[in-house]
């Protein structure tokens, strides 16, 4: 039964279809798996019985011929989509127990699929975090360790419990959500494959929303082709939401293998920023060497405004947030702190149910909307982001991908930067400029750390370009051949 | 220019009005929700209306239409690229703590207004700043219990248009007239049905006063006035409290009131300020609206007919006077009805029944036109009955008021109570032989006051139950006396 | 741009967020610093720039008239903290 979690979702799809074991098989190794990590506090809720009752359904439903795309294979759901009937939280206290009468879309796409649900993921307070640690449960813990140091580690954020079931082998693969790097970030903090697509390429329908004109649902896997696998389910447009795209899914496995050969890889010299650790540095190098030698041509390319890319990021995400979390007033779900005066019962359920982060981006947001500060702060970082965007579509005229080192660091302990929330944004330094100019990127781990922990690599593409982004990120993932793993268990 | 008396002189009152107009359409402006009047509490509502997590909105086509459509009967600019944006603020009716409204960049930018039938007779135009399309609110209810106030969110999302107009009206005869003409001209081209009472057209009032020829005073804005009637009485209320707060010697608050009908004042709504910072972004759920001219000149060619357009051609076309023509405009309805009576037959006799009996009939049993019991054919019938002399005016009036109670029409009435006009000159002759033969006195009194005609004409008329052909009667009543 | 505790009460109060007092004046601290450090953008020129709308050319979608949604009272008022079955309720609203 062990095996059966080190499978990749690939493969165990593969060994389903052989008949070499059964979904409720399968499903059981992964409830055991998620029970022996629970120290790692990745799950806010799970749903054992739920899972094997679709495991269940889904072998009946592979007899009779009928299986679907991830028919049988057990994943884990970011607590920020809505999912029918099981409690969803957005690791928050302010909405209490609030249980979707709906399904999101991406999440019934995977339901059709026939994936199984194993339960919702631990996450950085309404999506706002780089670390997990801004949890109402308190953190998620990284089942990775520096070598020769005791301390919990952060798997990053805010997708920082998907990361650590997915690494910690408890499931095949788990939805998250990139807003400023909240997938890519934690799936290089923990040695795997965190996938955010072209915005508009999955439906936010369903999705909690946090900051509107950024928010993306995507993949964490333990490899590129997994990645490839459930975007092909994730993917596709969506009548209710607005802002989603309608292009059709390609067949994202199909080219996957076709590597490359004449590849026009990108690397941005702005990139290379003040404090950059040798050895993040070093890997990044070595990276592009990696798709040199498979036949790219490296071309040096410049993106000016990358050092606003993280201000600007900072104004308009809670811009949106605060406007987007004014829902949250104790009236039509979740916590209500109760108080015979309308104004003051408003003030103390917000204040009750939103913790420290979330309170601070909300009045940031509230201020730099306000009269008078509307023009130089979010008018202003809405037209940076019009500059950052043009920078990659001047770029993406001369390549055909942008390669980049993922996080600045290797993960850090709980606790650290906690006072600090600069130091904090700092983390998305990498991953904020592809998210402001709303195009498809990816990490994937590609080396460990002087500490023995996992560093990620991470490639840009072109809008909708997804499958050329997956073909080059394959091939790096070929070449940096990492098979590092969290030492066993998790604890 | 009409002026109000204070105690220290004259004082010019400056008013503006912003008009909430629902738009008619099946469906809500940004869900799939319905918009019926009326329905049990939280029963339209979706879960995009209430704001659930995670929920989207989606803009409703005919929406976006009407809102053109009205546009263009203002006869105002069509903005092609318009933006919406999120209005920020909390209150228990407004699930998202937002309201979806246009700010910067709204839909249909600056028109006019004519307005005529004023008192002194002379037209004005009334200039339009913008329209703009926006969700309605939910309601609150504050009297079903004491302590709390309950929340029905069947309105919230239906989608409104603001209609603002310039600070143009100075007297509360334009501004009942401005929104009287504008809830026409909504109704005419079908965007909203100006319900009134149910609230499908509220206005905000917004007066100021100043001495004639100074700059603009400070102004205060009531909210939700939902007759013409009440938004007269604002004003009037509205401008003489801020006359007396300025005469003696105090200043007007720039503030919001509510009209409270029962005691006949505005009051000040409880303090807002904070709110008055709505922290106005566009909405990044939604992408700014484009549309194509080649789309706005379709639609602008399937307007009807407009009441200013009408009212020129009822009076070149037609010889009506402009009081009986405003009358049959000012409803599409109306005007309609006229015209189908009026065709082939004396317009201006069928003007005067419209007005007269079957407008009187309406208002006295309170029915729509469109609900009469008496059909435009069915008058038409009746007043050919009476150009064919089969009975006589006085005669159709008994006949239309049994119309309008059976519904039948007027042949069978008029056969039904033998009320065929008396028009065989040998019957009528006859009859005023031998009244002349039998008042010998009166008779004779015709040579010196030939007004005496009258009583005779009386007595045949009595005689006849009224049925007697007047005509006849006078014309053979004049040869015998006068012989 | 150096903000107040006044100013943070100010916010608080339309972010409708009780922020206890003696917590104002660290808060206008932490955000001051952040926006201090946002403020970096002033240096950027972006005269005749248009704020982003939208990552790739697309129309406004819109939907048809039609009612495809509502009728679900139980749905609606399923999750809210005080209702009475058909109404929302909450704290008197005093106008």
């Amino acid at each position: 039964m062990g095996g059966l979690t080190e499978l990749t979702l690939s493969e165990a799809r593969a060994k389903l279809e052989q008949g070499e074991m059964s979904a409720v098989e399968l499903t059981e190794a992964h409830i055991a798996a998620l029970e022996a990590v629970r120290p790692l506090n990745a799950m806010i809720t799970e749903t054992p019985e739920r899972a094997l009752r679709m495991a269940r359904e889904s072998d009946e439903r592979r007899a009779k011929g009928q299986a679907g795309a991830l028919d049988g294979l057990p994943i884990a759901i970011k607590d920020l989509y809505c999912t029918k009937g099981v409690r969803t939280t957005a690791a928050s206290n302010i909405l209490g127990n609030f249980t979707p009468t709906y399904e999101s879309t991406v999440t019934s796409k995977l339901w059709d699929a026939g994936a199984v649900m194993l339960g919702k993921t631990n996450m950085d307070e309404f999506a706002m975090g780089s670390s997990n640690m801004f949890s109402a449960i308190g953190p998620a813990i990284n089942p990775w360790r520096r070598d020769n140091d005791k301390r919990d580690l952060v798997p990053g954020g805010s997708s920082g419990g998907s990361a650590a079931v997915v690494a910690a082998r408890a499931a095949l693969a788990a939805t998250g959500t990139d807003t400023g790097g909240s997938i890519r970030q934690p799936a290089a903090f923990t040695g795997i494959v965190g996938l955010k697509p072209t915005y508009g390429r999955c439906s936010r329908w369903g999705i909690i929303a946090f900051a509107s004109s950024l928010d993306q649902a995507g993949p964490l896997c333990r490899s590129v082709e997994d990645a490839a696998i459930m975007l092909g389910v994730m993917a596709g447009y969506d009548a209710k939401d607005s802002t989603s795209v309608d292009v059709p899914v390609p067949d994202y496995v199909a080219g996957l293998r076709g590597g490359v050969k004449g590849l026009r890889v990108g690397i941005p010299a702005e990139y290379r920023v003040d404090d950059m650790p040798e050895e993040i540095d070093a890997l990044w190098r070595r990276g592009a060497d990696w798709l040199a030698a498979q036949g790219a041509e490296l071309v040096d390319i410049s993106l000016p405004h990358t050092a606003y890319a993280l201000p600007a990021y900072y104004i308009v995400a809670p811009a949106e947030a605060s406007s987007n979390l004014a829902r949250y007033d104790g009236i039509k779900f979740g916590l209500r702190s109760p108080s015979d005066d309308l104004a003051e019962m408003y003030e103390r359920t917000r204040a009750e149910g939103f913790g420290a982060e979330v309170q601070r981006r909300i009045l940031i947001g509230a201020y730099v909307l306000s009269a008078g500060y509307y023009d130089a702060y979010y008018l202003k970082a809405q037209k940076i982001r019009t500059l950052i965007a043009r920078d990659f579509s001047a770029a993406f005229a001369d390549v055909d991908v942008v390669l980049t080192p993922t996080a600045p660091s290797d993960a850090f302990a709980v606790g650290d930067k906690a006072d600090d929330p600069i130091a904090m944004y700092l983390n998305d330094v990498f991953t904020v400029p592809a998210s402001l100019a709303g195009l498809p990127a990816i990490s994937l781990p590609a080396g460990l750390s002087g500490g023995g922990l996992p560093l990620g690599l991470h490639l840009i593409a072109k809008p909708f370009d997804e499958a050329t982004l997956l073909r080059a990120a394959a091939a790096l993932e070929e070449a940096a051949g990492f098979d590092a793993r969290p030492p066993g268990g998790g604890s | 220019m009409s002026l109000m008396k204070g105690a220290t002189g004259d004082w010019e009152v400056v008013i503006g009005c912003e008009v909430h107009c629902q738009v008619v359409s099946a469906a809500k402006l940004f869900s799939g929700a319905g918009t019926a009047f009326g329905a049990e509490p939280n029963t339209q509502v979706s879960l995009v209306d209430a704001a659930m997590p995670g929920m989207l909105p989606v803009i409703n086509k005919v929406c976006i239409e009407q809102a053109v459509r009205t546009g263009l009967a203002l006869g105002a600019e069509i903005n092609l690229v318009s933006v919406f944006d999120r209005k920020n603020y909390f209150y228990p009716d407004l699930p998202a703590g937002y309201q979806i409204s246009q700010f910067t960049r709204p839909i249909v930018g600056y028109g006019t207004l004519t307005l005529d039938g004023l008192e002194d007779g002379v037209s004005r135009e009334i200039g339009i700043t913008r329209l703009h399309l926006e969700q309605d609110a939910g309601k609150s209810i504050h009297d079903r219990d004491p302590r709390t106030t309950h929340v029905d969110l069947n309105r919230a999302g239906v989608a409104l248009m603001e209609i603002v107009s310039e600070p143009d009206m100075r007297s509360a005869e334009e501004a009942g007239a401005f929104v009287t003409k504008l809830r026409s001209i909504l109704r005419y081209i079908g965007s909203c049905d100006g319900n009134m009472e149910e609230g499908s057209l509220r206005c905000d009032v917004n007066v100021s006063v100043r001495r004639p020829g100074a700059e603009l005073g400070t102004r205060t804005e009531t909210k939700n006035v939902n007759s013409i009637r009440f938004i007269k009485r604002v004003i009037e209320i509205e401008a003489r409290r801020q006359i007396e707060i300025l005469e003696d010697g105090g200043r007007v608050t720039q503030e919001t009131r509510l009209f409270d009908a029962d005691k006949g004042e505005t009051r000040p709504m409880r303090s807002k300020e904070e709110s008055h910072d709505y922290r106005y972004f566009p909405d990044p759920d939604l992408l700014p609206l484009v549309l194509e001219q080649s789309w706005v000149d379709e639609i602008a060619k399937g307007l009807p007919e407009l009441p200013d357009a009408k009212r020129a051609r009822f009076i070149a076309d037609y010889g009506l006077t402009d009081a009986d023509t405003d009358q049959l405009v000012a409803e599409r309805e109306s005007a309609d009805y006229f015209e189908a009576v009026a065709k082939g037959r004396d317009a201006r006799i069928a003007a005067n029944w419209v007005i007269h009996d079957l407008f009187g009939q309406l208002n006295r049993a309170e029915v729509e036109i469109g609900q009469s019991p008496v059909s435009a054919s069915a008058l038409g019938g009746l007043l050919d009955l009476i150009a064919d002399g089969s009975i006589s005016g006085r005669t159709a009036k008994d006949v239309f008021a049994e119309m309008f109670i059976s519904g039948q029409d007027a042949a069978a009435i008029v056969e039904a109570k033998g009320l065929g006009q008396i028009s065989d000159q040998g019957e009528i002759e006859t009859m005023v032989d031998s009244l002349i033969a039998d008042n010998p006195d009166q008779a004779s009194q015709f040579a010196d006051n030939p007004k005496v005609i009258g009583w005779f004409v009386g007595r045949i008329m009595q005689a006849t139950k009224g049925k007697a052909n007047p005509g006849l009667v006078n014309e053979l009543l004049k040869r015998k006396l006068g012989e | 741009m150096s903000i107040d505790k006044a100013t943070v009460a100010k916010i608080a109060r339309l972010a409708r967020i009780h922020i206890a007092e003696e917590k104002q004046a660290a808060l206008a601290s932490e955000l001051s610093n952040i926006l201090g450090w946002v403020e970096q953008l002033g240096e950027v020129n972006t005269d005749d720039v248009a704020p982003m709308t939208s990552v790739v050319e697309v129309r406004l979608p819109e939907r048809e008239d039609v009612i495809t949604d509502g009728d679900c009272r139980d749905d609606i008022l399923a999750n809210a903290p005080d209702t009475d079955g058909s109404f929302f309720v909450v704290p008197k609203v005093v106008e």
